[in-house]
Formats: structure tokens, C-alpha cells, sequence
């Protein structure tokens, strides 16, 4: 499905990834953090490759989270518990440090602590998404992957949710690499751009690069009817 | 049409039906009068059903036949190659639990242990009571016949202690534990949760599925069985006093005559590894759930069938090797 690809992400950046539904973008996702085995090539995470760590490999755990589409949180534990389980597992900490720290993570992502008694199955998909992310920073990873972040959010939950990536990307100095469909978090989140369609990045650069690419389906792509809102200046 | 006040999809459809029927008798018939906002829906019903889907080929019914068979028997030997990986992934996990025994999860361990031992004794004692109970009294009906009732005692103890007691402890904890074990590790499968632990750096035999799961079920199957014996042995007791007229005492005292402690090793050794079996199919199982319901569902029914398939011939297994050792 993805044939002869190479992608760079930049550190520090947020790199946001479209694709065409079905065109391979969770499979380029899954395949860089090892979930898919690839054929042939080469992924390196943060100059680490990913072949030659091994699987407990707390370097390769600690840095990068990952938020799933769907949550992915572990539905037997509470969102805290849920936090806390990357630390849990891979620091020596005490009970209470580690409360504190998970708390402190429920914080950044806008939840309460009262939020944290929850289990998955009581909490709204917006808060599923940020204690997802709570998780996904536990263990101040260097680079954040995000699956779809903001599918299934009403409008203004999604732009929080853009607001709260831009924020968290300041204050941790995160890379972020961010696979998406929504053309409102591509245009106020990201700094770069990549389009993949026939199994190759056919466009990469900043909005207004893409915008004026020619390829046949990142035009269809960014000059469709939802896609006015970006360039109102020609509209 | 111009006192048609309403007009739906199905009603455009019969219209524009009749109107291409009477086409092809070679009477083309115009639809007139159609109020203004339906002119869209019938020019839209006009273009439908145009072309005809692509007939699927049709398969000689042998050749299918055969090439399920074919299908069937890669699967077998793709099954025996998920069982002997699992075994080899549950080997590492506990060669690695051995050199850290820290890293055992004690606490979900004493999770699992109550959920498939302490919560299974009721029931698990109620089944094997009536199992022994019904055994006795067939044995009492029978040798009756013959004025041997009283070897009734034999037959129960042997019985029960040797293949009956653990046999249907480990059917009622496949159907039981291990139908939970392969729902619970298929619906986190399809939540991504078991990806998710994965991309933290953590092997999921190690987390999920050895030291709580399967280290639960092999501790918790031996204790069953061996309740599981003494609830049939002393529902063949009751039996025997009630409707055979044996006192208690007698049962008791026959019962030390005819059973020996090697009756009870050979049932007793057998349940650890069919508590190993059920749960590496069950484990297994629900590790390969794919992202539907129906799945979750499949894999269930599979694993309970083939727990139960693999827990009998196990015994049969076992029977073939104490024979031939004299026990």
C-alpha cells in the first residue's frame, strides 16, 4: 500500500499528514511505531532505529506517545490510573509523586481531578481524546503521534483540542506528527503539510505551498467545496 | 400526474418502472403534470438501476468444495503454529518473570485467581455433587442385578478421582474462564488497547496474558479439581446411604479399600496442563478478535470448542501414558 515513501519530521514541529480515506495514512502511522511490519526501509525515531530497539526498550516507550483514534485507554483502569500507567511501568516512583504527576498531566489536557475517578466507558469522546493525550504525555515524550485527534469532535471541541495541541507543542517543545482530515486544525495547527496519495508523499511544505500544488488529488483535496474557508481572500 | 400532491422515492421508481416497461413493449410513455419539486427526484429515479451489477462468477460446487477442504487444512496447521507460538512467547514471559520476580503482577494475579477459582466453587461443587450422585445411582441400579452393589464404591471412586472429577472441572473452566479470558482479550484488542501497550514498550504476554492470567488458571484448576473430586465423591455418598442403603461408615471404609493415592496423582497431575491448554487457546483466541463484533463472537465459540476438544484429548492422551507406565 505504501511503496517508496520518505518523510521527514522536522524537531520541533507539528507535521500533519492527508491522505485520501483508505490511502494508507494509519498504515504509515502504524508502520513507524512498529505496530505493522514493513517489507523494506528504514524509520528512525528521534535518531533511534526503530529495528534495532527492542520491544521493552524505554528510550523508544519514553520517547514518543501515541493517541489512538479511538482512545485506546485501557478500559479496566480509571483515566488517573490510565495516566499513570506509563510511569508505573517505567519509572520507580512513589504512590504519591506519581498521583501528583498524573493529576498535574489531567491538568494540561483541561480535565479535573474529579474527571480522573472516571473509567473510559463514563467519559464523552472529547474527554476521551484528552485523557488519551494526558497518557500520550506522561512520560514527556520527544515526539507525539496523533491519530485523527480531532474526528468525531464537535466544531468548537476540535478547535480547544487544536488550541490545546498548540499550547502543549509551546510549552513541551514537542514535535508533533499528526495524521488528520480536518482542514481547520491543517491550517491553524500545522507548520508543514504532507500529502499522500498513491502511496507516495506527492506534496509536502507549509499551507500555502500546498495550495498551490498541481497535483491532481491534493488540488481536489484543498480546492473542494469545504476547503473555501481557507483562502478567502480568492473566494 | 397533476393531482399527485406527494411523491416519494418508491412511488418515482414504480413510475419510472412502468415507463421503461412500456418502452421496451415499444410504447415510449411520457410522464406529464409532475409538480415542479418532483421534477428532480424523477430525472434522478430515471438514471438508476441503469446498469446491471457485475453477475458474480459462478464456482463449480466440487472445486469450492476442495478448496475449502484446502482452506480448512492450512488453518489446522496454521493453528497448531499459533498454539506452539503462544507457548514459546508464555516461555520467555516467565523465563523474564523468573530472572525479575518483581515484575510479577501480584495484584492482578489475585484478581484473576478469585475471578476463575474462588468465584468458580459453587458451581463447580454443585455439577460434580449431581455427577457423582447420578453415577452412584446408575452403578446401584445396574449392579443390582448382579447383588454387586456394593462395588458401587469402586466405581464412583476410581472413577471420579482417576477421569470424571478433573475432566469436568476443566469443561466447566474452558466453558467459563476461558470464554471470559478470549471475550476480555478480544474486546481490548479492538479497542487498540493491547497497540497501545505495545507502543509503550511492553510486551502484552508479559502484561496481559502469563502471570495473571495463565499462572491464575494453572493454580486455580488443580484446588477445583480437587473439590470438584470430593463434591462427587460425596454426592456418590449421599446416593449410596439414601437410595442403596449403604451407611457412611461403610462408604468410607470401602471407598479406603478401593481407591488409592495413585488413582488421585493421575487425576491431580493431569490438571495443570489442561489448565495450560484452555488457557493458551483461550489467550490465543482472543488475540486473533479482528476489529467486528462478529469476531469477538467467532472467536469465543472457537476457543470454548477447542479448549474442550483439546482438554479430552489431552486425557486421552494421559490415560494412554499412565496405562503404559502401570499407574
Amino acid at each position: 500500500m505504501i511503496d517508496h515513501l520518505s518523510l521527514d519530521v522536522r524537531k520541533g514541529e507539528i507535521l500533519g499528514l492527508v491522505g485520501a480515506s483508505g490511502g494508507g495514512k494509519s498504515v504509515l502511522m502504524r508502520t513507524i511505531i512498529g505496530l505493522i511490519p514493513k517489507r523494506r526501509g528504514h524509520i528512525e525515531v528521534m535518531g533511534v532505529d526503530i529495528d534495532k530497539s527492542r520491544d521493552r526498550d524505554i528510550h523508544v516507550a519514553a520517547m514518543w506517545g501515541i493517541l489512538f483514534q479511538q482512545g485506546a485507554l485501557f478500559s479496566s483502569l480509571t483515566a488517573l490510573q490510565n495516566v499513570q500507567f506509563p510511569l508505573r511501568e517505567n519509572l520507580v516512583l512513589s504512590e504519591s509523586l506519581m498521583n501528583e504527576i498524573a493529576a498535574a498531566k489531567l491538568e494540561m489536557v483541561g480535565l479535573t481531578l474529579e474527571d480522573g475517578d472516571k473509567f473510559p466507558s463514563e467519559l464523552s469522546g472529547g474527554m476521551t481524546k484528552r485523557v488519551a493525550l494526558a497518557r500520550a504525555l506522561a512520560l514527556d515524550p520527544a515526539i507525539v503521534f496523533l491519530d485523527e485527534p480531532t474526528s468525531g469532535l464537535d466544531p468548537i471541541a476540535a478547535g480547544d483540542f487544536d488550541d490545546l495541541i498548540r499550547t502543549l507543542h509551546e510549552t513541551l517543545g514537542l514535535t508533533v506528527f499528526m495524521v488528520t482530515h480536518d482542514l481547520a486544525s491543517l491550517n491553524t495547527v500545522c507548520d508543514r503539510v504532507a500529502a499522500l496519495a498513491d502511496g507516495k508523499i506527492v506534496a509536502i511544505g507549509s499551507m500555502a505551498d500546498l495550495l498551490r500544488s498541481d497535483h491532481p488529488w491534493v488540488t481536489a483535496y484543498f480546492h473542494g467545496k469545504r476547503s473555501l474557508m481557507l483562502q478567502p481572500e480568492t473566494s | 400526474m397533476t393531482d399527485v400532491r406527494e411523491l416519494d422515492t418508491l412511488g418515482a421508481w414504480l413510475l419510472e418502472k412502468m415507463s421503461r416497461r412500456a418502452l421496451e413493449a415499444g410504447h415510449p410513455a411520457t410522464v406529464v403534470g409532475v409538480a415542479d419539486r418532483y421534477t428532480g427526484l424523477i430525472e434522478d429515479v430515471r438514471q438508476i438501476n441503469r446498469r446491471k451489477p457485475a453477475s458474480r462468477a459462478v464456482q463449480n460446487p466440487i472445486l469450492e468444495r476442495l478448496e475449502a477442504i484446502g482452506r480448512s487444512t492450512f488453518s489446522a496447521a496454521e493453528d497448531v503454529s499459533v498454539f506452539l507460538q503462544m507457548l514459546g512467547a508464555l516461555g520467555s514471559a516467565g523465563l523474564g518473570v523468573m530472572r525479575r520476580p518483581r515484575s510479577l503482577r501480584f495484584k492482578s494475579l489475585v484478581y484473576h485467581l478469585d475471578e476463575v477459582g474462588w468465584q468458580a466453587i459453587p458451581i463447580i461443587a454443585l455439577v460434580t455433587f449431581l455427577i457423582g450422585a447420578i453415577i452412584a445411582q446408575q452403578g446401584i441400579f445396574h449392579f443390582r442385578k448382579f447383588g454387586a452393589e456394593s462395588f458401587v464404591v469402586d466405581l464412583v471412586g476410581i472413577l471420579v478421582l482417576r477421569e470424571i472429577g478433573v475432566l469436568i472441572v476443566a469443561i466447566m473452566v474452558a466453558g467459563r474462564s476461558g470464554s471470559a479470558y478470549t471475550a476480555e482479550l478480544g474486546s481490548m484488542k479492538m479497542r487498540e488497547e493491547i497497540d497501545a501497550l505495545s507502543t509503550m514498550g511492553l510486551d502484552p504476554v508479559e502484561v496481559l496474558i502469563l502471570p495473571p492470567r495463565i499462572i491464575a488458571l494453572v493454580l486455580a484448576l488443580p484446588i477445583l479439581a480437587f473439590i470438584g473430586s470430593m463434591a462427587a465423591l460425596f454426592g456418590g455418598g449421599v446416593v449410596a446411604w439414601f437410595y442403596g442403603g449403604m451407611s457412611p461408615a461403610i462408604y468410607i471404609a470401602r471407598l479406603h479399600e478401593a481407591v488409592s493415592v495413585t488413582h488421585f496423582e493421575v487425576g491431580m497431575i493431569k490438571a495443570p496442563f489442561m489448565a495450560l491448554v484452555i488457557g493458551i487457546v483461550a489467550c490465543s483466541e482472543g488475540l486473533r478478535v479482528k476489529g467486528s463484533a462478529e469476531s469477538l463472537g467467532k472467536q469465543t465459540t472457537i476457543s470454548v470448542v477447542k479448549s474442550i476438544f483439546l482438554v479430552i484429548v489431552l486425557d486421552g492422551a494421559f490415560a494412554v501414558f499412565f496405562a503404559s507406565i502401570g499407574m
